[in-house]
């Protein structure tokens, strides 16, 4: 008799999820399945409002990334204008709260949920594997990630008037200019942001060489690799190409990215609100693929500011291109965040940010698709209006899931690694948890309360009978909930 | 001005002239009372009820009621201040208010109000009204979900633009704002969106559609200071009050 493994919610990710695993009569792990058990509604409730209210609208989607919802809508909303072209005061603005929103979450991810698993190793002590121990053991480490972050969020407060959810774009433009006493601060702080960053990328590496090859192995599992690429080939987080790469880092599409429909189809599961992309010329079985920080590394010929793309050339040394580890994710995440702060130290000397030209102009269009590349992947907002302007169609294709397949078969490898007969071990728990945060998956793009959450594991025969139940609670005891 | 046209207003002696309201006369002595569908440059219509005051025993809309000496007259009470509290709520529960993604935010009236009063919750379930949004007009928006029928832009489009387009029908949780046209779209009228009546609207039902959200944070009306303190006041009318 077929069983199913189920761990609900997992924890330290953004949201909440919950894990099946299909177990076969010889415990063999047939199928994982990441339940996406949340439904927000957006591409829904916003048919009807006007256009120009989409990128204060679909920022709410999410507390960690709003800025990168607010800019693909803005930029779908461009074109709806009829704005081609930014102007050079606009394009410097957005592109500064950009890696402004980059750095902070990469930093939230890395030293906030990810960095407790890999300086105290993935099967320490639950109860003080977590930011607060961190700061306690390693208080250099901890206090420059927040200082990272809070240096990002400062920078989209600058522009945007609050760290989170601010009014910034418009449609055509930005509706205000950075004054020079606002740019001062920054420029004062940004060399120590850079150095942290690259000395953090130096921990990364020396902790993941450290178990090398558990590490390299760890949910490992080849697949396609899609990012937003810049017309040279370098790393492009705000505007390029979709470039597509096989699992051996030959490039197989690259298109503009309002193509996206020729590139891209959707498969649904019963089992998921999340849906399912894959490569429209392969089959959801072969066409799937990944995104975010370590696609856009495996993607990009260099990167434009020279320590990030040192950093890069290391790992690609090290780990080989394309690297396929999920945990590697981790390494490429702290690459970009130095490379966003290198960007940002650029800008800061750019007297575009100071211009009042910042809105264009055009002939308004039926339709609008903005493509970013936001913290955790490639995101696709793609919006109709009829002639009243109000919106009639809304496609989203958000970052996690474009990585729903790669996370269901990184989840399978690690079950396949180390679940070990019938037993379901707080162990294996971690251990899952541990590479589905590798992808930093935003599952109810909703703000993360760190920490000691409640977990449950159970064991269903496929009769939907629960033949066992493991349970953590949120003082982080273990009790048999069967 | 004879002495005797005086009232007491929260102890203050207030003067008037005759065929003034005591809303007139408060404002004219420069005293903040809480109001929403009154307007200096409008005849009175006495709808929203914000300006609620006890006079001699009755409750009575300080907009319609006319001042009489010796009048004497509260308003700033507890008990005053929680029924306006109610019936800002009731306002927010009756509509679609949802301040964070709306572009009004900020210099909205409705929302200076109810900061003003200490709302930090619906308090009544919300109706979560579905009423047509129009977006006919060349270069105004209406979300009728925003309404809070205070019928400032009929008053506006009759005795300020002389075109009488905006008006309010039906009746109790029905009424909703119209346009007089055949097919009822404001797209049909000749609403202009240089009109009086466009620019009136105390929340963000009446928009523009173009130079949304230019505004910000930090420079609009009410980011820094209290409606009690600067009035009623919409974007045209930095410098003056209502």
């Amino acid at each position: 008799m077929n069983r199913r493994v189920v761990i609900d919610p997992v924890t330290r990710v953004e949201g909440h999820g919950k894990v099946t695993l299909l177990v076969d009569e010889n415990n063999q792990i047939n199928e994982a399945r990441l339940h996406i058990v949340e439904f927000r509604g957006f591409e829904k409730f916003i048919q009807g409002r006007p256009f120009w209210e989409l990128p204060l609208v679909v920022q709410r989607l999410c507390g960690i990334c709003p800025v990168s919802h607010h800019l693909a809508a803005a930029k779908a909303i461009d074109q709806i204008v009829g704005v081609d072209q930014l102007t050079e005061g606009a394009l410097a603005l957005r592109k500064l709260m950009h890696f402004g929103q980059v750095l902070q979450s990469h930093a939230l991810h890395f030293f906030h949920l990810a960095a407790p698993d890999l300086v105290f190793g993935f099967d320490s002590d639950i109860a003080r594997r977590n930011i607060v121990a961190l700061i306690q053991n390693h208080q250099t480490l901890a206090l420059q990630g927040v200082r990272i972050r809070k240096f990002g969020q400062q920078i989209i407060e600058a522009v945007s008037g609050k760290r989170i959810h601010g009014i910034a774009a418009v449609p055509g433009g930005m509706n205000a200019p950075l004054s020079a006493d606002k740019i001062t601060p920054f420029k004062a702080q940004v060399d120590d942001i850079i150095e942290w960053c690259e000395a953090t990328i130096a921990t990364i590496k020396t902790l993941f060489l450290s178990h090398r090859d558990y590490h390299e192995a760890f949910g490992a599992t080849e697949s396609n690799f899609m990012a937003l690429s810049g017309e040279k080939g370098q790393l492009e987080l705000y505007h390029g190409d979709l470039r597509i790469i096989d699992r051996r880092g030959n490039e197989i599409r690259r298109q503009p990215s309002d193509q996206y429909r020729a590139l891209l189809s959707e498969q649904v599961k019963s089992w998921s609100y999340m849906k399912f992309p894959y490569l429209s010329h392969l089959t959801p079985e072969t066409g799937w693929y990944r995104v975010g920080p370590l696609a856009r590394i495996n993607v990009c010929r260099y990167i434009d500011t020279p320590r990030a793309e040192r950093c890069r050339q290391d790992f690609v040394s090290t780990l080989g291109a394309p690297a396929h580890s999920p945990l590697a994710y981790h390494w490429a995440r702290m690459i970009e965040a130095l490379h966003c702060a290198e960007a940002i130290k650029n800008l800061l000397h750019n007297p575009a940010l100071l211009s009042n030209d910042l809105l264009g102009q055009g002939t308004r269009q039926q339709q609008g698709i903005g493509v970013i590349e936001a913290p955790r992947g490639t995101l696709i907002h793609h919006y109709e209006i009829n002639g009243q302007d109000q919106v009639t169609m809304a496609n989203l294709i958000v970052s996690t899931t474009n990585n729903n397949q790669a996370m269901n078969e990184s989840i399978r490898k690690v079950a396949q690694q180390h679940l070990t007969g019938k037993e379901l071990t707080p162990e294996l728990l971690n251990l899952i948890e541990v590479v589905i945060r590798a992808y930093d998956p935003c599952l109810s793009c909703a703000t993360h309360a760190a920490g000691k959450m409640p977990l449950r594991l159970e064991l269903q025969t496929s009769d939907g009978k629960i033949h066992s139940a493991l349970q953590r609670n949120s003082d982080g005891r273990l009790h048999n909930a069967g | 001005m004879s002495n005797d046209l005086q009232f007491s207003l929260d102890g203050v002696s207030v003067c008037f002239e005759k065929g003034e309201t005591i809303m007139q006369a408060a404002q004219r002595a420069g005293i903040y009372l809480p109001h929403l569908c009154f307007h200096p440059d409008f005849s009175a219509h006495g709808s929203c009820r914000v300006c609620i005051v006890h006079l001699q025993g009755k409750t009575v809309a300080a907009c319609t009621q006319p001042a009489e000496s010796n009048q004497v007259v509260q308003s700033n009470t507890p008990e005053l201040q929680k029924a306006r509290l109610r019936l800002i709520q009731l306002l927010f529960a009756e509509g679609n208010h949802y301040c964070p993604t709306c572009e009004t935010s900020g210099n909205c009236q409705l929302q200076a109000l109810a900061y003003d009063l200490g709302m930090t919750h619906y308090h009544y379930d919300p109706f979560m009204p579905e009423r047509q949004t129009d977006g006919s007009h060349p270069d105004l928006f209406i979300d009728r979900d925003r309404c809070i029928q205070c019928d400032l832009c009929g008053r506006a489009s009759a005795e300020y633009d002389g075109k009488a387009i905006y008006t309010l029908s039906g009746r109790g949780q029905n009424t909703q704002l119209v346009f007089r046209s055949p097919s009822g779209l404001l797209g049909d009228t000749n609403a202009g969106a240089d009109d009086r009546a466009a620019h009136i609207c105390p929340v963000g039902c009446i928009l523009p559609k173009t130079g949304n959200y230019q505004e910000p944070i930090g420079t609009r009306l009410y980011d820094h200071h209290p409606i009690h303190d600067i009035g009623n006041l919409r974007k045209e009318e930095r410098g003056g009050s209502s």
